[in-house]
């Protein structure tokens, strides 16, 4: 029981730094039909310029604050300089975005060097909770409520504003959205920029924890675009059910078969895709 | 006359000087081939052991031997493949007469067929899959760092004994180095009675520790880990989140707590003892005026990478040195690397065994809080430890290689 | 198609060209030269086999290293721990590379575009989790080493790096004829209609995903090729020929050259070879300067370096 709620708990941790990340790709993918490889270099880029901002102000909050602004502009300029040349062309869109991959990993090299760190937890949220047995960490606790927090704020956008329904016309049709006054160019960058920001906030998120080291933007990569495949790619619902879905598998799997660790994660993929192609809530 | 004459003789005898003068001066350099990974993830651990070589090359002012030497540095991208075809590029293209270098035991073991085949001597100062130096040597590869089972064999019986440790979960990296590591540890603490309640084996890759965490009972007297890099600073930090650190007590391999991740660590790191051959806190006056001058140097605390190259570097030139740097005759050369026993090393005295792995000293190391700086004590010493531990080598031999 | 003639005169004498050079060069360059160039020719048929499914069908493989390495473990399992002779151990790791494409094949050829891509990266992944784990089998992470040499196995009188070379050459040669025929053959022809517009090749009444399922069964098959070479080559097996890292390299040869060319893909391959080596001599940055080289090729050549000076396509 101890060790099932627990599981539960951390899978939901999982879910919840899988859901910021995710969202944004899936965001990406749905106006754009840009599969992002860079993706995970905003998640990188987050966490390092987060740490080079808290340990000179000693804030997490600035640090958190300047990396979200800092990578959404750097998103937005890539979108504005280099990606919207290709705009109907999805193959030279991701064959950019691996370009982009190879120089932020390497710049991130040559800026940060290749020791690992992580950021200091802040001191309200240190500590664990203990009902009984059952030790789970504050901190991540937060994580889950903030994720939880961020998802509802982008429901509300994408249900409830007219951005939100700007957005939602362009993923499901590009041409008709265009055709009826959207600024599809405009929609695209803007998007393009809140995902980057999204996945340096969950690098943010995750850096007391999982911290910041060489080779962090190819690692959660694959996680994050099992999310997407699994939810549907566009679909902002879909990654909220894929996130929490691979985040349990994860946890459980590792535990239950570590024999299978490299396996449990894609075998659902493979399974979502062989019977439905276009994801749990994607549009074909 | 005679003044002519003794002038010509002069002249002649200058001249001859000269000649022979030039002669020494005019053997060409010893080319030194270098690699290790300097881009992509592992770059860290690969610029560490460059550094330690570079330090020692400018000591002695890149001459050995009365010859210049001639450093080509290549990135082997922690690929094996790759690193092939650096070798071939450094031995075939650029010629060089010597090779050090190599980080990962999978890179290591893709160059054995390769360096043997071309007769090369090659040091490897980090690689520490047992077999290089066991069922699988060669003649031309020298070993000058450690084998992975090395310090887990006297770390086991130390637990035991002195510790007083009865039971134990190990949680490791799930590869060769993960499985020789613990291997070492369970043979000896097995054999002093110590049992082994759990293995827990994490991939590679792993980033969130939180499943293994909640499977380790909270009763067992110690948890092992052997972890490295960022692993090991995400481990640490979540043994402490998860309310494991004070409760039980925490071991483990040495690049648990190596100073190449330790000044990324906190508090939860105090407290854990582990194994290695080096310490960057070791009370030796060779080791304090490495590590300051590297610490003045690099601005960083040496690691044991850094100290590898830095020690590989010094066996290589004593062995120049002591062929008087004929390093042409490659088979001098591979004998000397195997004979030499340099003085003044970091982390103190050591020889090569027969099968060309270092004997030396296994530090017990307790993380400790000092003028700020978290730091590796040494609390014990093994001295003079062998690859093969206490056991005689043919019956070592005979016995498989430690896997999960 | 007409605006693809624009461009094309010098195609031929470039073609001719490097054919020379492929085949005098050699024995005037040293060991560690045509050491690169057979790494090029070798590469060079793997990314021309990835070629038949990105430019040809388009469909855009992220773990094509997969049967590249699947078969390249063939090889060195059979001959080490089997100690299977030459011929077996060259069937034996095709037939499981090929084997395997025609499996995968079944799971992969009914989704398309960006899904596609992410199957085959799934699928990869599992294929290297499968070779760093099953450690009986595969030596795990220190992967299999003593691989017999080839030159003596296929009965050459003399043995090196030019007499290898000039065996992956021919092998290279055999590969790029038969994969030209098959993209000018009617199947190869109505390939690219599917790649143009599937729903029309569907509604003209062809199986759409039988053809592509055979084009990703023929690509996995001439991997399998490559992955024998370059186990020969290497004389070891390790995780590394199959994880995303080689695979995402792979498509950056294919996309760099020139897809839908096949020369421009060996162009491709070549040019990350050699850029790679020579680059790596001089600075630690070379995996900056590829990616810059990268952008900038996309931004001034955005159909590969083979199709320079055309336009693009739509």
């Amino acid at each position: 029981m101890v060790y099932f709620v627990t599981q539960t708990l951390n899978g939901l941790f999982s879910a919840a730094l899988l859901f910021l990340i995710a969202s944004g790709l899936t965001l990406a993918f749905g106006v754009m039909r840009i599969v992002n490889i860079a993706h995970g270099s905003f998640y990188m880029l987050g966490v390092y310029v987060a740490y080079t901002v808290a340990t000179r102000t000693s804030s997490l909050l600035a640090g958190t604050l300047v990396a979200v602004i800092i990578v959404g502009a750097v998103g937005f300029l890539m979108q504005r300089l280099f990606l919207r040349r290709f705009a109907s062309q999805p193959l030279a869109q991701m064959m950019m975005t691996m370009g982009f991959a190879l120089v932020f990993r390497d710049a991130a090299l040559m800026i940060w060097g290749g020791d690992p760190f992580t950021l200091t937890t802040p001191g309200w949220l240190a500590g664990s909770m203990e009902i009984g047995a059952i030790v789970f960490p504050w901190y991540r606790l937060f994580v889950i409520a903030v994720a939880a927090l961020v998802g509802v704020g982008l429901w509300i956008i994408n249900e409830r504003t007219l951005i939100g329904a700007r957005v939602r016309a362009t993923v499901d049709d590009p041409e008709i959205a265009a055709a009826t006054g959207i600024n599809v160019a405009r929609l695209s960058g803007g998007v393009f920029a809140v995902g980057a920001a999204l996945a340096a906030f969950g690098g943010v998120m995750g850096g007391p924890i999982l911290g910041g080291y060489a080779g962090m933007d190819f690692e959660l990569l694959p996680l994050a675009f099992v999310v997407v495949i699994i939810g549907g790619m566009g679909s902002l619902k879909g990654a909220l059910i894929g996130a929490i879905v691979v985040g349990m598998i994860d946890n459980f799997g590792k535990a239950l078969v570590p024999e299978l660790s490299y396996f449990t994660l894609f075998a659902p993929m493979v399974l979502v895709l062989a019977l439905k192609p276009t994801g749990l809530y994607g549009r074909a | 006359m005679n003044t002519i004459r003794a002038f010509i003789a002069a002249l002649v005898l200058a001249c001859a000087a000269t000649v022979i003068v030039a002669q020494t001066d005019a053997r060409p350099p010893i080319k030194i081939g270098f690699m290790v990974p300097l881009s992509g993830g592992n770059a860290q651990n690969g610029r560490d052991i460059l550094n330690g070589f570079l330090m020692y090359l400018d000591e002695i002012g890149y001459r050995a031997g009365g010859r210049t030497i001639d450093l080509i540095v290549e990135d082997d991208e922690a690929i094996p493949a790759v690193g092939l075809t650096k070798a071939r590029k450094l031995i075939e293209r650029d010629e060089v007469h010597v090779m050090a270098g190599a980080l990962l035991s999978s890179t290591g073991y893709a160059l054995a067929p390769y360096i043997t085949s071309m007769k090369i001597p090659m040091v490897y100062p980090v690689v520490s899959a047992d077999d290089l130096t066991q069922r699988r040597r060669s003649d031309w590869i020298v070993r000058t760092g450690w084998s992975g089972s090395q310090p887990n064999h006297a770390f086991g019986e130390y637990a035991y004994r002195t510790l007083g440790i009865r039971s134990v979960v190990t949680i490791a990296l799930d590869y060769a180095f993960g499985w020789e590591s613990v291997g070492g540890f369970e043979r000896t603490f097995v054999a002093e009675g110590g049992r082994i309640r759990q293995k827990l084996w994490v991939p590679l890759s792993v980033h969130d520790f939180a499943p293994y965490l909640a499977q380790i009972p909270r009763d067992v007297d110690a948890v092992y880990a052997l972890l490295l890099g960022r692993t090991a600073l995400q481990f640490m930090r979540q043994y402490q989140e998860f309310g494991l650190k004070g409760r039980v007590k925490l071991i483990g391999g040495g690049t648990t707590t190596d100073e190449h991740v330790l000044p990324f660590m906190g508090d939860e790191a105090l407290g854990t003892v582990t194994a290695l051959h080096y310490s960057a806190a070791l009370d030796t006056p060779a080791n304090k005026a490495f590590a300051e001058t590297y610490r003045t140097r690099y601005k960083k605390v040496p690691s044991y990478y850094s100290e590898s190259m830095y020690t590989g570097g010094k066996w290589l030139v004593a062995a120049i040195n002591a062929i008087g740097g004929r390093v042409e005759d490659r088979q001098a050369l591979v004998e000397a690397l195997r004979q030499v026993k340099p003085e003044g090393l970091p982390r103190g005295p050591v020889e090569l065994d027969d099968y060309g792995n270092p004997i030396e000293n296994v530090y017990i190391r307790r993380v400790e809080r000092v003028n700020g700086q978290l730091q590796n004590t040494v609390i014990d010493t093994f001295p003079s430890v062998s690859q093969f531990w206490k056991y005689p080598p043919a019956e070592y031999l005979r016995e498989p290689l430690y896997a999960r | 198609m007409a605006e693809r003639s624009v461009g094309r005169q010098w195609r031929l004498p470039l073609v001719v060209l490097f054919a020379a050079f492929l085949l005098v060069s050699p024995p005037f360059l040293s060991a560690y030269w045509v050491g690169l160039l057979t790494q090029v020719v070798i590469l060079g048929i793997l990314a021309m086999s990835l070629d038949l499914l990105i430019g040809y069908t388009g469909l855009p493989s992220l773990g094509h290293a997969g049967f590249f390495g699947v078969a390249a473990y063939g090889v060195g399992i059979l001959s080490t721990t089997y100690h299977a002779g030459f011929w077996t151990s060259v069937a034996g790791g095709l037939a499981i590379g090929t084997g395997l494409a025609a499996l995968f094949g079944l799971i992969v050829s009914h989704v398309r575009d960006v899904y596609f891509l992410m199957i085959t990266m799934a699928l990869g992944m599992v294929l290297w989790g499968l070779s760093f784990r099953w450690i009986p089998v595969t030596g795990g992470d220190n992967g299999i080493s003593g691989i017999p040499r080839l030159e003596t196995l296929v009965g050459l009188p003399a043995a090196g790096p030019i007499p290898f070379y000039y065996v992956a050459l021919f092998v290279f040669a055999l590969c790029m004829g038969l994969m030209t025929l098959l993209v000018k053959s009617p199947f190869g022809l109505t390939l690219q209609g599917i790649r143009e517009h599937e729903p029309r090749m569907r509604s003209l009444g062809f199986n759409t995903w039988l053809h592509g399922y055979l084009s990703y069964v023929c690509a996995g098959a001439f991997a399998s090729v490559a992955g024998i070479m370059w186990a020969y080559y290497n004389g070891f097996v390790s995780p590394t020929y199959l994880d995303l890292t080689a695979s995402s390299e792979l498509f950056l040869m294919v996309t760099l050259g020139g897809p839908a060319t096949l020369v421009g893909p060996v162009i491709g391959a070549g040019a990350i070879v050699i850029l790679k080596n020579v680059m790596s001599a001089y600075t630690a940055r070379w995996l900056l300067i590829l990616g810059i080289v990268y952008i900038v090729t996309i931004l001034w050549a955005p159909q590969g370096l083979w199709n320079l000076g055309q336009r693009r396509r739509a």
